[in-house]
């Protein structure tokens, strides 16, 4: 069991695949330095937001996640 | 059902759709209806859609539920594509069932700007055999702003 990161979006294309595996459990400064390349600095960013089984944080700096859990990292949503 | 909302792998057959929405209300006075599909601009070969499980469906069931708490309506029908797309291909489809033709307008006119900036859907398009994201748009915010509404995603 681990924490499942799954990244959407363009996203996916700096973390070079669409998701990956991390030992929990995690806290937000904890993700930050797992990410991969640059998405460390792009998912601080105020637009980028992130989700622990399907629900939207509103403070992503409360994220508490454990083995098991899927955080997604959702950038802005593409217009039309 | 009232609300009818799918998300489509492959095929987005809209007359078929409409065909079977229409007569699941058969005390409708009328139905609108909206069609969008890949527009056919300067060199886009293909568009592709892309979604977030946990979030996208769920977001579009409480937007259907939101425009039947909000007008009258007997039933609404939201279609919405994701994978890859051609040009002139459908994209999305709403339609709005209700006594009165005012209540169906607004309804699917509602349904379609929330479905175009405040839904979980990321696109990208290949010209010229390069793909590139496509990024959010003022004038979506713009179009949510006449509905009283801020984006939430």
């Amino acid at each position: 069991m681990a924490v499942r990161l799954v990244f959407l979006g363009k996203l996916a294309d700096l973390a070079g695949a669409p998701e990956a595996e991390v030992v929990g459990p995690l806290d937000w400064n904890g993700l930050i330095e797992a990410l991969p390349g640059p998405l460390g600095e792009v998912a601080k960013g105020e637009k980028v937001r992130l989700a622990v089984n399907g629900a939207v944080l509103s403070d992503k700096s409360a994220l508490a996640a454990a083995d098991g859990d899927e955080i997604a990292l959702l950038p802005p949503v593409s217009g039309g | 059902m009232a609300r009818d909302v799918r998300l489509l792998e492959h095929t987005l057959e809209p007359g078929t759709e409409l065909a079977a929405f229409a007569a699941a209300h058969p005390a409708a006075g009328g139905i609108a209806s909206f069609i969008g599909k890949v527009r056919p601009d300067d060199g886009v070969e293909l568009l592709e859609l892309s979604h977030y499980e946990p979030l996208t469906l769920p977001g579009m069931v409480a937007l259907a539920e939101e425009a039947l708490g909000r007008w009258a309506l007997d039933g609404i029908l939201i279609r919405h594509r994701i994978g890859q797309m051609r040009p002139g291909d459908p994209i999305v489809l709403v339609a709005a069932a209700a006594r009165h033709r005012r209540n169906a307008f607004e309804a699917a006119d509602f349904a379609m700007d929330h479905l175009k900036s405040d839904a979980w859907f990321w696109k990208r398009e290949k010209r010229a055999g390069e793909w590139r994201w496509i990024e959010p748009r003022a004038e979506d915010h713009a179009d949510l702003a006449r509905w009283g509404r801020r984006t939430s995603v």
